[in-house]
């Protein structure tokens, strides 16, 4: 191509070039006067809009999922609640605004003080909460003199109710105002009044009970009068949680302990929790409106702990209830046959260190079943010696014991079995001795009554089971409700019904040292183990002075526990009951188990077994109520 | 050959490293500059978090900087020759999408390459404007005057933009042609031309009203009268234009829009993410966005004017004015002056393919400007 033509064509493309760039930046020019005539302007037909009116957006809360127990018993409800609220966008002067109205319904400094924390630190077409819970009396002095209260509304929401207070306290939870660190991104929470879980139930499924908050396009003018509303769009209402407990179960079962005493219930056939009571508890509505410093002050201050259930997170060593596990232990090892027979003299020597029987006359020569049936300590010394106390640490977390449990309970222990490895890493060393003991369920270990009830469902069953509350979301059943979804601990059915038989032999057998836990005729046949706890160390000195446990302080005295299942020939329901300070597990824990069993027979023969369907869910109230503006 | 040796030993940074400080750094910043709003504007729009979409965003243009200059140190004649290359493959995915590609929206847009999803008909623009151009090329002033000459580049056009509107996307289909017609006009075709097009177009708009789909009508009819359908396809037009008009002139402030935050903005970290910005930042926060992307197309245009070889020219006026329609016809649409057409706002909007093909389109720009002086073969005659 010439230089000529290429001049030419250059210049062509100048021209063409120059028009176009002129045309864009044109167009450039037509996007800005579009957007100064929308958002300076405004333009015509925003002029309602933009001189005495606006369009407002407020979120609408959900209805918060309620809690049910197995038989559809609604244990936390939502009630209604009349407040006022502030939305600072709405008001010239917000000081000016709570001045007026704390001429019409007093406000103490410091509620005065939350408000205008609050309001500083919303977004300010969030309202703030004012009051909540008004009396009709005061709803009626602030409507009537709304005028003089820009940006002040009021209207309805809800907050939580537990019709059982106390008696769930420990498993529904409760809920409170969110704190800072709740603030997770949901804009649900920055609406005024809403709870968040913060213990059990409520805090495990929080998400799904909350819900999704809706919005509502209003077009309000300068005070806040709604004119029309524009848009809305419904927010996602929190799902019903329906829970494995029976409400009134929990209650009898609650009845029948005192302070200091725990029990838990399962269904050994799909790990569900049936009854989870421990004393003393409280009353999860306090937390609704804030609790006050001295509540809180007295519950912190009681050294039985009302706040801490101690199903979940009471630590106890297991003391003889331990024993199936040493067994099952040692049968897996290999390193005895059941009718093997150790003779116990009433004290087993190790080195020049002697370990005691509780039965001073000893037992004799004991096989496997006769050990268990009648809680031969020298037996499981000798056990413990052969097996070595990694294996046994191995079997009890088989049996869900010091392993994390799948409780939806946020803040339960995991407890403790203790192994070489967990002593080595003290700097101490593990003796012979120390397994020995460990042999008879004393020592180091930490367990939770939940853990303990685990321990029996699995053994009754025979399959990894998990305690588990959650019966179903939203009227859909949860997995996890038929045996089948649990798979085979993996023991042998020879070996678990070994155990079986000789906790059958402890309650039911002449001998058994839990005759007395024994079920009335009607009610099938318990199995069970009983077990006694030292807190303080008995010295050979007092020892032989034939000391008594009953001349101890109580403090001092040894807890009682007892694990059992019932029936013994098609195993329902298994138990544990942990009586702190209680002395003796036949004694205090036996009785207690056999009258909270027969309850749980008598409550469940009606039928809301693993079979059964999910409990009819009553319609919810009516949706989320909306809001009523002031004005 | 003998004249194109000679105009080589002219042509100035022949090294990588010459080239590199060719490179206008100033427009990268530019770039980076716009890179930036967007994340901040996508901070707003994960609700005051830089996931999940910010971060990307970030990250997405870091990986397209590096592609950018990678292609800006390409030499242009190997662009040149091997643009029909592109061309072919752009309409070959555009083929592939049509058989195999993901449905989305009721129509057939997307292609998974890898763990990437891309738009054949976004990354169909590009190709186009590199095949024009090199068509073009050749044509002296005359030459371009001749009707037989313009057969081939019209099926070029033609064949993407009926793959396009067969998806069925009507309005990357139209941009897509005006593109086309844009290249034609840059190239030096007669302005009697273009009056005979647009006078059969006239003609045939009735009929190819009757051809759209029913979502396509509805879009053009709740155009004309947003009201008329409040909560249905008119929602989105009146939303945005009620965001961008309480955000006044200063803006309710960063994270404080209630319009995007409440989620009455529909897409607002894609197609209306400009609103957003409006919202939040106001009439003085939009127009400085705007000023900053007319800023880039002005550069475009500026690369083109100084460039001394026609495919080069050609390549960024092309280039400039894909960009330009991206803008426009975003920031109309969500502002309500032409009706929705789901185009988002380039380096500003979340979306890989989008950001990718935004930077590909510049790093041939920048390889264009990087080459401007070197002048190389015309028509064979």
């Amino acid at each position: 191509m010439s230089k000529k033509e290429e001049e030419r064509r250059r210049g062509a493309f100048t021209r063409r070039a120059v028009a176009m760039g002129l045309g864009q930046v044109g167009l450039f020019g037509f996007l800005g006067w579009r957007l100064h005539h929308l958002q300076v302007d405004e333009g015509e037909r925003y002029a309602t809009l933009a001189e005495e009116n606006r369009i407002s957006a407020r979120l609408i809360a959900p209805p918060r999922g309620r809690v049910l127990d197995r038989n559809g018993l609604v244990v936390a409800a939502n009630r209604l609640n009349w407040r006022v609220l502030l939305v600072a966008e709405q008001t010239q002067d917000v000081n000016a605004t709570l001045e007026t109205f704390s001429r019409i319904v007093p406000l103490a400094d410091h509620e005065r003080a939350r408000v205008e924390r609050e309001v500083r630190r919303r977004r300010r077409f969030v309202p703030a909460v004012v009051r909540e819970f008004l009396t009709w009396d005061e709803m009626a002095r602030i409507e009537m003199n709304a005028p003089d209260l820009p940006g002040i509304s009021v209207d309805v929401g809800t907050t939580r109710l537990y019709p059982e207070a106390e008696h769930l306290a420990h498993i529904v939870g409760y809920v409170a105002p969110p704190a800072e660190s709740d603030i997770d991104g949901d804009p649900l929470l920055e609406l005024p009044g809403v709870r968040v879980g913060r213990a059990g139930i409520e805090r495990y499924h929080d998400r799904l009970l909350r819900g999704r908050a809706g919005a509502v396009q209003l077009e309000v003018n300068a005070v806040g009068r709604v004119i029309r509303e524009l848009d809305r769009r419904e927010g996602v209402p929190g799902q019903d949680i329906q829970i494995s407990v029976d409400a009134e179960l929990q209650k009898a079962v609650r009845g029948k302990i005192e302070d200091g005493t725990s029990v838990v219930v399962m269904d050994v056939r799909n790990g569900e929790v049936l009854a989870m009571a421990s004393q003393p508890s409280f009353d999860p509505n306090l937390f609704n409106s804030g609790v006050s410093t001295a509540q809180w002050r007295e519950w912190t201050a009681n050294r039985a702990t009302p706040l801490i259930a101690k199903a979940t997170n009471g630590l106890y060593a297991p003391g003889s209830t331990f024993k199936m596990v040493v067994a099952s232990a040692a049968l897996e090892a290999k390193v005895c046959t059941p009718g093997e027979r150790v003779n116990c003299p009433g004290y087993f020597d190790l080195g020049d260190t002697r370990f005691h029987c509780w039965s001073r006359y000893g037992h004799g020569a004991v096989d496997m079943r006769s050990a268990l049936k009648l809680s031969c300590d020298v037996y499981f010394y000798e056990m413990a010696r052969r097996t070595g106390m990694d294996r046994m640490a191995a079997m009890a977390n088989r049996y869900g014991l010091g392993v994390e449990l799948d409780i939806e309970l946020p803040g339960s222990r995991r407890g403790l079995v203790p192994t070489r490895a967990w002593r080595m890493a003290q700097g101490k060393a593990w003796n012979l001795g120390d397994t020995v003991v460990h042999g008879i369920g004393q020592g180091f270990y930490q367990l939770t009554p939940l853990a303990l009830c685990t321990m029996a469902a699995r053994l009754a069953s025979g399959r990894a089971l998990q305690p588990h509350l959650t019966r179903a979301i939203g009227g859909r059943t949860t997995r996890g409700g038929r045996p089948e979804d649990w798979p085979s601990m993996g023991l042998p059915d020879r070996d678990l019904r070994l155990m079986r038989e000789g906790m059958f032999a402890v309650v039911n057998e002449e001998g058994g040292t839990a005759r007395i836990a024994r079920l009335p005729a009607g009610f099938g046949q318990m199995a069970g183990k009983t077990g006694t706890t030292q807190v303080r160390r008995v010295s050979r000195e007092q020892r032989e002075r034939g000391f008594r446990v009953e001349t101890m302080p109580r403090e001092w005295r040894p807890h009682a526990l007892f694990v059992g299942f019932a029936p013994y020939d098609n195993p329902q329901y298994a138990l544990s009951v942990v009586v702190e300070h209680g002395t003796s597990g036949a004694a205090a824990a036996g009785p207690l188990a056999r009258d909270v069993m027969v309850e749980v027979i008598t409550r469940m023969r009606g039928g809301s077994g693993p079979g059964q369907r999910v409990a009819e869910v009553p319609a919810p109230p009516a949706a989320a109520p909306s809001r009523e503006e002031g004005g | 050959m003998a004249f194109e040796r000679r105009l080589l030993m002219r042509e100035r940074g022949t090294g990588a490293l010459e080239k590199f400080w060719l490179i206008p750094w100033t427009f990268v910043m530019l770039l980076s500059a716009v890179a930036a709003v967007g994340y901040v504007a996508l901070y707003s729009a994960g609700g005051g978090s830089a996931e999940p979409y910010a971060s990307k965003h970030l990250l997405r243009f870091g990986f397209g900087v590096v592609m950018m200059l990678s292609i800006g140190l390409m030499d242009i004649r190997v662009i040149a020759r091997f643009a029909w290359v592109g061309w072919l493959g752009g309409v070959a995915l555009l083929v592939l999408v049509a058989l195999h590609g993901n449905v989305g929206k009721g129509a057939q847009r997307w292609i998974d390459i890898g763990p990437i999803q891309i738009q054949p008909s976004e990354l169909m623009k590009i190709m186009l404007v590199l095949g024009l151009a090199a068509w073009f090329h050749r044509a002296s002033w005359e030459k371009v005057g001749n009707l037989l000459f313009l057969i081939p580049p019209m099926v070029m056009v033609l064949i993407p933009v009926g793959l396009i509107l067969k998806q069925p996307n009507l309005g990357t289909g139209l941009i897509t042609a005006l593109l086309g017609g844009a290249m034609f006009f840059a190239a030096g075709v007669r302005l009697w031309k273009f009056a005979v097009v647009a006078g059969l177009a006239g003609i045939a708009a009735p009929i190819a009203y009757d051809r759209l789909h029913d979502y396509q009508r509805a879009r053009i009819t709740t155009f004309l009268d947003p009201e008329s359908d409040p909560l249905g396809a008119g929602y989105n037009i009146i939303q945005s234009k009620i965001a961008l008009g309480s955000g006044g002139i200063w803006g309710k402030g960063f994270l404080q829009g209630t319009q995007g935050h409440l989620n009455f903005l529909p897409e607002k970290q894609t197609d209306f993410i400009f609103t957003m910005i409006a919202e939040e930042f106001g009439f003085a926060g939009a127009i400085s966005v705007l000023a900053l992307l007319a800023l880039i197309v002005v550069f475009g245009f500026l690369v083109a004017l100084r460039c001394r070889n026609q495919f080069g020219r050609l390549l960024a006026i092309g280039l400039a004015t894909n960009f330009f329609l991206y803008v426009f016809v975003n920031v109309a649409m969500v502002t309500g002056s032409i009706p929705v057409g789901g185009v988002p706002l380039p380096l500003i909007s979340h979306g890989g393919s989008a950001m990718l093909t935004a930077m590909l389109g510049f790093g041939l720009l920048m390889s264009v400007h990087v080459h401007r002086d070197v002048e190389f073969g015309g028509t064979r005659d």
